[in-house]
């Protein structure tokens, strides 16, 4: 049987140093954006939705496990670092770090019942948990229904950097997106990354091998669950609100979709998806709900002949892993 | 606690309701998988077409709730095979998950298409004038219209699970599954069988997104919510076995209904719950097999 990634990896090598020269490119590229006099509020937006799709794609481009709920990753984060520097009036150190101890809870909770089924019934599953936690967050006082948290103050971080100011926003939001990108990198080039891709190529003889694949997988979606939890308590920062949008199944569908146009499996991808998808929506903003159709869209040629996405068919074409 | 029987029957029927759709729905979904090996996101997607065709048929052609019992389903499936033909079949030796990831596509642009002519906001469908009223059982008030629905989705159910188990039909559909280039070895031609079965599926759900148009009102995402509880209900089946989908469809219709009841808080959820308990369990589905 195929993987849903087969055309996603183009080469059987892989080629360090390339990744090295992308990696230095893109946060060179990164670092000078202020500078330039693109709206800050734009890139951030789009850095963290860079990092939830990263941390996704560890999970269906190295895991093989389509993951149909990250929202409720992104969501929960969300709330609960608002929640702390809001109503408990935590540092935002603090706050971060209560959103990614929430969303790490949640993924092992919700990890040790999705990873029992496979393929099509782990979607089917993840999609169900995150409506399930839609429905809670519905309900639960502490996050104002369909209000959400509003006017949620950033602070001091550190007590050295005001968070306030767009431009030290920028760069402590770029230096979390850099963190998460080089754990996610250093997973997937570790004897665990290895492992990761035996299984999904082929369970069966990882498990004969003596691998507990369950074990491997249930990590993965942790690791993938935190991460996307922490481009949650970044994005708190930058909208300076919470709401249900970021639990819907439709930010989850915007999740596969960034990574989906970007290129499953590949390092970079998810980042270029990112800034395509989050650009692609602020100039059709105007366009109601043609928007959703055009997503759509985009969803049905990707899938019949872009498979590969962007990045994926750039070291397609040059023989090299980006 | 005290019971209140009235109450708690009128919930166990909106109960009975939305397990026929369930049902339907689970069953289109099951049959879909069976053959083609997706899972067809566009499921509610269809539903809601099913619902707006009726209503098309009403007020632009003046044709009745009776025709379009036939009329809308038949619409749909063509629709319906209209896509298989021209996007899914060039899928259909990838990966599971590619499956999942076009038939989303789809509902997103069916949906957003009917959102944006029709905003988000009910149209009335009016109940047809012989179901009109309702019927005094002594100890519940029963709307002739839920009654009917709750019925005729048993009776479809239960036919398509005669044609699939019981006819010459059904087993070169369920050879076709098994193993479809030997079953074409006999000069069967499975790809229209393969479109067929596509459009049995999504007429399934065109035909409760008819039966629904009366009660729920007409609107572009009245299936947008209600595909995610049926995949729990898949879930929680299995896909494996045709009755499984119908029996279970019906059950947590029901027990949707109990919970409406005695903790209306958890309405929503249960479903999810139950999922989670079943995977707890029986991780494979009830009826399913391992997947």
């Amino acid at each position: 049987m195929t993987t849903i990634t087969e055309n996603a990896i183009p080469s059987p090598r892989r080629t360090v140093k390339d990744e090295m020269v992308a990696f230095a490119i893109m946060t060179a590229l990164l670092l000078v954006v202020p500078l330039t006099g693109v709206y800050p509020f734009f890139v951030m937006q789009a850095l963290c939705f860079a990092l939830l799709a990263c941390a996704f794609n560890l999970l269906i481009g190295y895991g093989g496990l389509l993951s149909f709920g990250h929202a409720m990753f992104l969501g929960t984060a969300g709330y609960c670092t608002a929640h702390a520097l809001k109503v408990w009036g935590l540092t935002p150190e603090l706050g971060i770090v209560v959103g990614v101890a929430a969303a790490a809870a949640l993924s092992v909770v919700t990890g040790l019942i999705a990873i029992r089924r496979q393929g099509i019934y782990f979607a089917m599953i993840t999609l169900a948990l995150s409506q399930l936690l839609y429905f809670v967050y519905l309900q639960t006082p502490f996050t104002h229904g369909e209000d959400g948290i509003q006017g949620i103050p950033q602070g001091t971080l550190f007590g050295l950097f005001n968070l306030s100011k767009p431009i030290t926003l920028y760069y402590v939001v770029l230096a979390g997106f850099t963190l998460g990108f080089l754990i996610i990198y250093r997973a997937i080039n570790s004897p665990f990354g290895e492992v990761l891709k035996a299984i999904r190529e082929n369970e069966p003889r990882a498990v004969s091998l003596g691998y507990k694949t369950d074990q491997y997988k249930l990590l993965a979606y942790i690791l993938s669950g935190t991460l996307a939890g922490f481009a949650g308590a970044l994005k708190v920062f930058v909208a300076q609100n919470a709401s249900l949008t970021d639990v819907h199944w439709s930010m989850s569908g915007e999740i596969v979709l960034i990574t989906l146009v970007g290129g499953l499996g590949t390092l970079f991808g998810p980042v270029v998806g990112a800034f395509v998808i989050i650009a692609m929506q602020q100039y059709l903003a105007g366009f109601g709900q043609w928007v959703t159709v055009i997503q759509g869209v985009i969803f049905v040629v990707c899938v019949l002949t872009f498979r590969r996405g962007v990045i994926g068919e750039i070291a397609h074409y040059f023989k090299r892993s980006l | 606690m005290s019971i209140n029987l009235q109450a708690l029957s009128a919930q166990l029927l909106v109960g009975l309701i939305n397990g026929s759709f369930y049902a339907l729905l689970s069953l289109g979904l099951a049959v879909i998988f069976g053959m083609l090996n997706i899972i067809n996101f566009a499921h509610g997607a269809v539903y809601m077409m099913g619902a707006f065709a009726a209503y098309f048929l009403l007020n632009l052609a003046g044709i009745g709730y009776w025709p379009a019992l036939i009329l809308a389903p038949l619409a749909v499936g063509l629709f319906g095979m209209v896509m298989e033909r021209t996007m899914l079949k060039w899928i259909a030796n990838l990966d599971h998950l590619y499956g999942l990831l076009l038939t989303f596509g789809l509902a997103l642009i069916i949906q957003g298409v009917f959102q944006n002519y029709f905003g988000s906001s009910g149209l009335p469908y009016a109940i047809p004038d012989a179901l009109k009223g309702g019927m005094n059982l002594g100890f519940m008030f029963l709307p002739i219209y839920r009654g009917w629905v709750v019925i005729f989705s048993l009776v479809v159910c239960i036919a398509t699970w005669f044609l699939i188990e019981r006819t010459r039909l059904g087993a070169y559909l369920r050879a076709a599954t098994e193993n479809p280039t030997l079953v074409r070895a006999f000069g069967i031609n499975v790809p229209l069988m393969i479109t067929l079965t596509y459009g049995l599926g999504v007429g399934l759900a065109a035909l409760a997104g008819v039966l629904s148009a009366p009660i729920n009102q007409v609107r572009p995402l009245m299936g947008a919510d209600l595909i995610i509880v049926v995949f729990a209900v898949v879930v929680i089946g299995g896909m494996g076995s045709i009755m499984g989908s119908i029996i279970t469809g019906f059950a947590l219709g029901i027990i949707e209904g109990l919970t409406k009841y005695f903790y209306p808080e958890a309405s929503n959820t249960v479903v999810f719950v139950l999922m989670v308990l079943v995977l707890l369990v029986k991780p494979s589905g009830l009826t399913g097999r391992a997947a």
